[in-house]
């Protein structure tokens, strides 16, 4: 147990060093940090002075070690945009992503559970073959285009809700919230739509084939004969035990939806931390970006680390292997 | 059985045909797009502004030798998602080569050798596909930016980004394979051609991959729809295609800056054609995915 626990952990420490390497490639040899510093016409005795000042000048491991350091002090560096700390600007951007990306998953998880039972309890009905056919069309439509016809209709035709922005905010304790506004839930209406759309259809064809899994297993069919409520059987014995992966991926979903949130925050011009990659990516503004890929990189370890170690804990199966 | 019943029991349901029939006619319609365009939107003096933001033919105010309207510029929007649906489907199919390529080789290897080769090569692979393709692209693309000059960029931006969307794909198609060769690797024509001494090159080239391709097939078959879709979204987000060599998703983002004018039909219209193609592409991939796949078949 203490084993596994621990090999997981030397795992995800070595994933995170393999990313921080990457960071720092970027960070050091991506553009010259001096040039983009130093003032206009420096000498090059200045240049080579703010170079030993930044400790450019030391051996590459020794560089990256002191990177290292800094990233672990939550030291990620000055955007070369912005002139303010990367640290920063990535919290001050955190509450909008967040919100959104909460909003969301709780939208895709309310639709797409019961929408995956219905499938599941008729595979071949009306019904479900309508919804069948809606997720092939779902999966083929790009997050922006759904975003672009909600702003078409909702926006600009209907001018029912905005097409941008998070509306007036409200500070709690340094954590600007858009939820206790009008306003702010109003913006808050289409760019959760858009990204909800994108895990919706995920989380429905999971729940249909665990669903359709479990009610063919015994239990199931002994239930039945038992002659238990139907209710009681779909309700209670079934989507319990088709929910166990979906909890499991919803969880690991969260990752990809933050780094699926650039696009929808392009979209609406929604000041999160996707948008601020995207316009770093334009820029280039190397440090943000830098940044933005450890953030993404210790989500993703952290979340895949603590589901592996809850499993082993959950199922003892896993335990003997 | 009946020649009826027989070709019944052959046909892909009737959505896959339509499908291919689709896809099909795009692409024809992509290899001539030179001849069929109207006019050639590189070509500055075939267009002129007076024809500018002239609304689709089959609405008011629309003009009869622009079927889809005409965009900002008096581009003819039929000529241009013609030739930026070329530029959609060329980055799709490279980025798909090229994933299929790395990842079969990779996986015969890693697959054939075992031991640490295998376990190093999967590792890396599983620390790449836990991001997201368009994350990695949007860095490939940012990195580029920094180094290269922004004409350059402009020039090699369709291998940048096949290049970009592939780094991340080949991990699929590196695991079946592997998977699959670990499985041939155990069977007894294999080991007879080991025991005749025929070099590991050319069991694995000429015994093992034969194999294995019905499975690379089918991944490649969808990827290609995710493929597609990653370019538009780079695209649309201003990593991908410049605007001087638009592809469906550029076309888009072009599109997007006049939907609060009412010209919505810049943008729609491209993203109409992207929607299709990539419903036609994954319409074919799922159904090749339920006949090659017996596994999934219960399903």
């Amino acid at each position: 147990m203490i084993k596994i626990v621990s090999m997981r952990l030397f795992q995800a420490i070595l994933v995170m060093v393999a990313v921080t390497a990457v960071a720092f490639i970027m960070f050091r040899f991506v553009g010259d940090p001096v040039a983009m510093m130093v003032r206009e016409g420096a000498s090059q005795a200045e240049k080579d002075a703010l170079r030993a000042a930044l400790g450019l000048d030391n051996p590459m491991l020794i560089q990256f070690v002191e990177f290292f350091g800094r990233v672990l002090h939550g030291d990620l560096g000055t955007s070369f945009r912005y002139q303010q700390p990367v640290a920063e600007l990535l919290m001050n951007r955190l509450p909008a992503t967040l919100e959104l990306v909460l909003v969301a998953t709780v939208m895709s998880l309310a639709l797409g559970i019961p929408l995956g039972v219905v499938c599941a309890l008729k595979p071949t009905g009306f019904l479900s073959r309508i919804i069948q056919s809606a997720t092939l069309v779902g999966i083929s439509m790009p997050t922006f285009v759904t975003g672009l016809l909600l702003i078409l209709i909702f926006a600009v035709n209907l001018r029912w809700l905005p097409s941008s922005g998070r509306g007036e905010l409200v500070n709690l304790g340094g954590w600007q919230t858009g939820f206790l506004t009008v306003s702010g839930l109003k913006s808050l209406i289409l760019p959760s739509i858009t990204l909800a759309l994108f895990q919706l259809t995920l989380i429905m064809r999971l729940v249909r084939s665990e669903m359709i899994d479990v009610l063919s297993s015994d239990y199931i069919r002994f239930a039945f004969a038992r002659g238990l409520p139907r209710s009681h059987i779909y309700g209670r014995l079934a989507l319990r035990n088709a929910l166990m992966p979906v909890v499991t991926v919803t969880g690991l979903q969260i990752g990809q939806l933050i780094a699926f949130a650039i696009v929808t925050e392009t979209v609406f011009q929604w000041p999160g931390m996707g948008l601020l990659f995207t316009n770093a990516v334009g820029y280039p503004d190397v440090p943000v970006l830098a940044a933005y890929l450890l953030f993404v990189g210790f989500l993703f370890v952290m979340i895949n680390m603590v589901v592996d170690i809850l499993y082993t804990f959950i199922d003892p199966r896993l335990r003997t292997k | 059985m009946t020649t009826r019943a027989f070709l019944q029991h052959r046909l892909p349901p009737i959505s896959v045909i339509i499908a291919g029939l689709v896809l099909a006619t795009m692409i024809v319609l992509v290899i001539f797009a030179a001849l069929i365009a109207p006019m050639d939107p590189r070509d500055v003096s075939s267009y002129s502004l007076i024809d500018m933001e002239i609304p689709p033919s089959f609405m008011d105010g629309g003009d009869p030798r622009f079927l889809l309207g005409t965009d900002n510029q008096g581009r003819d929007l039929v000529s241009v998602i013609l030739f930026g649906l070329r530029i959609s489907i060329i980055i799709g199919i490279g980025a798909v080569l090229l994933a299929a390529i790395i990842g079969v080789a990779l996986g015969l290897i890693a697959g054939y050798f075992g031991g640490i080769i295998d376990t190093i090569l999967m590792r890396v692979g599983d620390v790449l596909v836990s991001f997201p393709t368009i994350l990695v692209a949007l860095l490939i693309s940012g990195v580029a930016r920094a180094q290269l000059s922004g004409a350059t960029v402009s020039e090699w931006a369709p291998v940048i980004l096949i290049c970009a969307i592939a780094l991340n794909e080949w991990v699929q198609y590196a695991r079946t394979v592997r998977a699959s060769t670990m499985v041939e690797n155990a069977r007894d024509y294999v080991r007879a051609a080991k025991v005749i001494g025929l070099p590991s090159r050319r069991i694995m080239l000429r015994h093992i991959l034969p194999n294995v391709m019905s499975s690379v097939m089918v991944i490649a078959t969808i990827n290609l729809a995710g493929a597609i879709l990653t370019e538009a979204t780079l695209s649309f987000l201003g990593a991908g295609m410049p605007a001087t060599y638009p592809s469906l998703g550029t076309l888009i983002r072009i599109g997007n800056q006049f939907l609060f004018s009412g010209l919505w039909w810049i943008a729609v219209m491209p993203a109409a054609v992207l929607v299709v193609l990539v419903l036609a592409v994954n319409v074919i991939g799922d159904y090749l995915r339920d006949r090659f796949n017996p596994k999934l078949m219960a399903h």
